[in-house]
């Protein structure tokens, strides 16, 4: 009876909390999405004639994001039927474009204009979890220009 | 210079000096561990985490360009990284690419 209260209140906070910080997350991710929405970016530039440009530098963005005790949970619930891992889709799609914006603002500090011949990376951290931690690693690489 | 590209914009190659990679594996931190067990109760990002692999991912990078220094180099091109989790405790972080003299 203990550990089902117990169960009970990690889901519950896991839900809470979780929910809320990625509600927040995304706002966040709104909000500086459209801030540096001026910032061109694209995967192409590698069978590209050279572009020309005053300078490049290689600009990285990366993140590590771990999923809640509710996610961790109805993931595994839902992986018993199949079918789509709406609580997991959400997760990359956040860490994904967090990578993103953190190789945005790295090249619009050092003055790019655009980024060119992205590369986007997730890697799975510790699959086999000590603790059970399910996290991903993203990371997103390109070339600024100026 | 590092780029993603197969040469430096602005620049021309004037010579090709091959592969040259860096690479560190790191173990994670226990206090950090820790600290991520708790967060993986209520999700999101692992600061921790980040800051580790963000370290790791400079020292491979400058491993990588103090290869291509002692080759003779000033650009790296085609620059890619890539992780894996080696055991459930650590990660190899490793990056490589192509030494080139560029004028």
């Amino acid at each position: 009876m203990d550990s089902l209260i117990i169960f009970a209140v990690l889901i519950g906070v896991g839900y809470f909390v979780g929910k809320s910080q990625e509600q927040k997350h995304f706002a966040s991710l709104r909000l500086r999405e459209s801030q540096t929405h001026q910032l061109a970016l694209t995967n192409m530039g590698r069978l590209q004639p050279l572009p020309d440009a005053a300078g490049a530098q290689m600009v990285v963005g990366s993140v590590v994001i771990a999923s809640d005790y509710f996610k961790t949970f109805t993931a595994g619930i839902l992986s018993l039927f199949g079918g789509r891992l709406t609580v997991y889709e959400s997760l990359l799609e956040r860490g994904r474009r967090e990578a993103i914006l953190r190789m945005k603002e790295e090249a619009l500090s050092w003055g790019a204009t655009r980024i060119i011949n992205i590369r986007l990376e997730t890697a799975d951290l510790a699959s086999q979890g000590s603790n059970g931690l399910v996290s991903v690693e993203v990371i997103a690489y390109g070339t600024a220009l100026k | 210079m590092l780029t993603t590209l197969e040469g430096v914009p602005g620049h021309t190659i004037t010579d090709h000096l091959g592969l040259v990679q860096g690479s560190t594996v790191r173990a994670k931190h226990l206090g950090r561990d820790i600290a991520a067990g708790l967060k993986n109760l209520v999700g999101g990002e692992l600061k921790g985490y980040t800051e580790l692999l963000q370290e790791a991912r400079q020292e491979a990078t400058d491993r990588m360009v103090q290869q291509a220094i002692q080759m003779g180099a000033n650009a790296v091109i085609n620059v890619r990284y890539s992780t894996s989790s080696l055991t459930a405790g650590a990660a190899e972080l490793f990056a490589y690419g192509t030494a080139v003299k560029v004028q």
